[in-house]
C-alpha cells in the first residue's frame, strides 16, 4: 500500500485541488441532494404514510429507485442538459429519493395505531396528529433511512468529477488517468472516512432529536 | 345527558353494528355497554365523540347534536380512555397528561401544573411525572390515561375498556380508585366493557347489547339481575345472578345468633374478635355470604361500630334468611 499522496503535507493545504477543498466540494454536493431528495420524499412519505393512499407509489419507487444506475443516469442528464452541478444533483437526488421516501411511508405505516387512534380521541386536528405524534414517532425509522441515503450519497458522489465538477471523486479519476494509485487510494480512504464521521455525527443527531421515550424500556 | 335517537351503523361491508338504537344516558352517572365481543359496543361509545359518523339517526349531547360541532372542538370536551391506555410513548407521563390542556390553549406552565395535580389525583406520585409510557407498568399506564382524560376537565367522559387490559388483582385497585373519583367528580361517563361483573360493579345504568348491534335491555344493575327482559339477558348476567343480586341487599336484616354459640370464635379483652371474618350491618349479603363459604369456620362474625363482636351467622343462616326473602317478594 503506498499511502506517500496521502500523508503528503502539501495534499492538505488549501490551495486548488488539495484534499481539504476536494472535501469541502464533496460535502456541498451530499448536502445539496440530501436537502432537496428530503424535501422531495419527506413529504410525500409523510403524505402516503399518513393516507394510505398511493402505498404502491412509496413501495415501487424505493425498488426503482434502487435499480437505476447512478453513472448512467448521470450521463444522460448530461446530454440533455449540459455540463454543470444541476446534472450531478439530480442523479444524486434519485439515490436519496428511495430510502427517505421508503422509511418515512415505512415509518408512519407502522406505527401503533392506537396511538393515532388516541392522538385524534383527545381532539387533535390532522396536521396535530402529524406533527405532534405521528412524525416524532416515526423518527427512529426515518433517520435509519435518512442515514443510509447519506451513506449512499457520499460515496457515490465521486461520480461528479466524472464530469468535470470537484469532490473527492478528482482523486479517482485523475489518479486513474496519469496512473497515480497513491493517488487513487488516498480518494477512496479519504471517502470512505468521511461517510464513517458522517454516520457519526448522524447518530448524534438522532440521539438529540429521537424522544428517550421511544428507545427506553 | 347523552341522547341516542335511533342511531344505526352499517359499516361498508355491509354488517350492521348497530341497530336503531335509542338510550339516553344520563347526567352525572356511568352508563356501562356491556354485551358479547362484536356487538357494537365501541362502535356505538365512538359514535359519541365523531369517531365514526352514524349512518343514521343523531346523537345528542345536552340536547345538542354532535354533528353539527367541529371534530376537533367537540373532541377536547370528551375525556377517552382506551384499552392499552394509548399514551403517546415519545412524551413524558406529565407531557401527556398535559395534552389537551395545551390544545385548547394553555401555556405550556399551566398544563403542566394542571397535570401534576391529576396525577395525585389518580395516585400516582409526582416522580413519575417525568417518566416515560414505556417504564410504567399497565396499571399505572391505565392510571395515566384516565389523567389525561380529565386534564381539562370535560364533562363528559367515554372509556372503551379501560380496566380490561390489567391484570385482576391491580383492576381491582383500579375500580376502587374510579368508584371513588367518581363520586367526588359525577362525570357523565360512557363506559365499554365485555366483563359484566364489571359492568354491575361500576355502572349506576348497565345497557347490555347482543349480537347485530341490538340493545338487549337498559336499567341499574339492580333490575338487569333480578328481572332479566328476556332469556339472553338471563344468560348474559350469569347462572349466579342470584348470588350477584346478593350486592343490592343489605346485611341489617340478616337475623344473627349470639357470640357465645361458636366457641371458635376467639374474643380478645376488649370484646373484638381474632383472626375472623367480620362483616357489619352496613356491609352488603352478598359479602356476608362470601365470608362465610371462604372462612374455614364456616362462619361469619358481625362487629359494631365498636369494634366488638355482637352476633355471628354461618351459611344455614344466611340460606334461610335468602329463602325467607325470595317468599316475600
Ligand atoms: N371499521 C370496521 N369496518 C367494518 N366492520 C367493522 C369495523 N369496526 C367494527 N366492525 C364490525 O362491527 C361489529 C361491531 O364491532 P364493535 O363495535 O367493535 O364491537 P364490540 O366493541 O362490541 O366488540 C363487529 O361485527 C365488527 O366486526
Ligand atoms: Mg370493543
Amino acid at each position: 500500500m503506498n499511502l506517500s499522496y496521502l500523508l503528503d503535507p502539501s495534499h492538505w493545504d488549501f490551495s486548488d485541488g488539495s484534499i481539504p477543498t476536494l472535501i469541502v466540494s464533496h460535502l456541498w454536493y451530499v448536502l445539496l441532494s440530501l436537502v432537496i431528495g428530503t424535501a422531495i420524499a419527506l413529504p410525500i412519505g409523510l403524505w402516503i404514510g399518513h393516507t394510505g393512499r398511493g402505498s404502491f407509489l412509496a413501495i415501487n419507487a424505493g425498488n426503482a429507485g434502487r435499480s437505476l444506475p447512478t453513472l448512467g443516469l448521470l450521463m444522460l442528464m448530461v446530454t440533455l442538459l449540459g455540463l454543470g452541478l444541476t446534472p450531478v444533483l439530480i442523479a444524486l437526488t434519485v439515490l436519496v429519493i428511495p430510502p427517505v421516501l421508503t422509511s418515512a411511508y415505512a415509518g408512519i405505516r407502522n406505527l401503533d395505531h392506537r396511538v393515532v387512534d388516541a392522538a385524534k380521541g383527545v381532539g387533535m386536528r390532522p396536521w396535530q396528529v402529524l406533527t405532534k405524534v405521528e412524525l416524532p414517532m416515526a423518527l427512529p425509522v426515518l433517520m435509519s433511512g435518512f442515514r443510509s441515503a447519506a451513506l449512499q450519497v457520499v460515496a457515490t458522489a465521486t461520480v461528479a468529477a466524472a464530469v468535470g465538477l470537484n469532490g473527492l471523486g478528482r482523486l479517482l479519476i485523475d489518479g486513474l488517468a496519469v496512473n497515480d494509485y497513491s493517488r487513487v487510494l488516498a480518494g477512496a480512504i479519504v471517502v470512505a472516512v468521511l461517510a464513517v464521521l458522517l454516520d457519526l455525527v448522524l447518530a448524534q443527531v438522532q440521539r438529540w432529536i429521537v424522544s428517550p421515550g421511544l428507545s427506553k424500556r | 345527558m347523552i341522547t341516542f335517537d335511533d342511531v344505526v351503523k352499517v359499516y361498508p361491508g355491509g354488517s350492521t353494528a348497530v341497530d336503531h338504537l335509542s338510550l339516553e344516558l344520563p347526567t352525572g352517572r356511568t352508563t356501562v355497554f356491556v354485551g358479547p365481543s362484536g356487538c357494537g359496543k365501541t362502535t356505538s361509545l365512538r359514535m359519541i365523540n365523531r369517531m365514526i359518523s352514524p349512518t343514521s339517526g343523531r346523537i345528542l349531547i345536552d340536547g345538542k347534536d354532535v354533528a353539527g360541532q367541529d371534530e376537533a372542538v367537540l373532541r377536547r370536551g370528551i375525556g377517552y380512555v382506551i384499552q392499552h391506555a394509548g399514551l403517546f410513548p415519545h412524551r413524558t407521563v406529565l407531557d401527556n397528561v398535559a395534552t389537551v390542556p395545551m390544545l385548547l390553549g394553555k401555556t405550556r406552565r399551566e398544563a403542566r401544573a394542571a397535570a401534576l395535580e391529576l396525577l395525585d389525583r389518580v395516585g400516582l406520585a409526582a416522580e413519575f411525572a417525568g417518566r416515560y409510557p414505556a417504564q410504567l407498568s399497565g396499571g399505572q399506564q391505565q392510571r395515566v390515561g384516565v389523567a389525561r382524560a380529565l386534564a381539562a376537565d370535560p364533562p363528559v367522559m367515554l372509556m372503551d375498556e379501560p380496566f380490561s387490559a390489567v391484570d385482576p388483582v391491580v383492576r381491582e385497585g383500579l375500580h376502587r380508585e374510579f368508584l371513588r373519583l367518581q363520586k367526588d367528580l359525577g362525570k357523565t361517563i360512557a363506559m365499554v366493557t365485555h366483563d359484566i361483573d364489571e359492568a354491575i360493579k361500576l355502572g349506576d345504568v348497565v345497557a347490555i347489547f347482543r349480537q347485530g348491534g341490538v340493545l338487549a335491555q337498559v336499567g341499574t344493575p339492580q333490575e338487569l339481575l333480578t328481572q332479566p327482559a328476556d332469556e339472553f339477558v338471563a344468560e348474559f348476567v350469569g347462572r349466579d345472578r342470584g348470588l350477584r343480586s346478593l350486592s343490592f341487599e343489605s346485611a341489617a336484616g340478616l337475623p344473627v345468633r349470639p357470640v357465645a354459640e361458636a366457641p371458635e370464635v376467639l374474643l380478645d379483652d376488649a370484646g373484638r374478635p381474632q383472626d375472623a371474618a367480620t362483616f357489619t350491618q352496613e356491609d352488603s349479603l352478598r359479602l356476608v355470604t362470601d365470608l362465610t363459604i371462604t372462612s374455614p369456620t364456616g362462619i361469619a362474625v358481625r362487629v359494631g361500630p365498636d369494634g366488638k363482636a355482637d352476633g355471628i351467622v354461618s351459611h344455614h343462616d344466611i340460606a334461610d334468611h335468602i329463602a325467607r326473602i325470595k317468599g316475600q317478594k
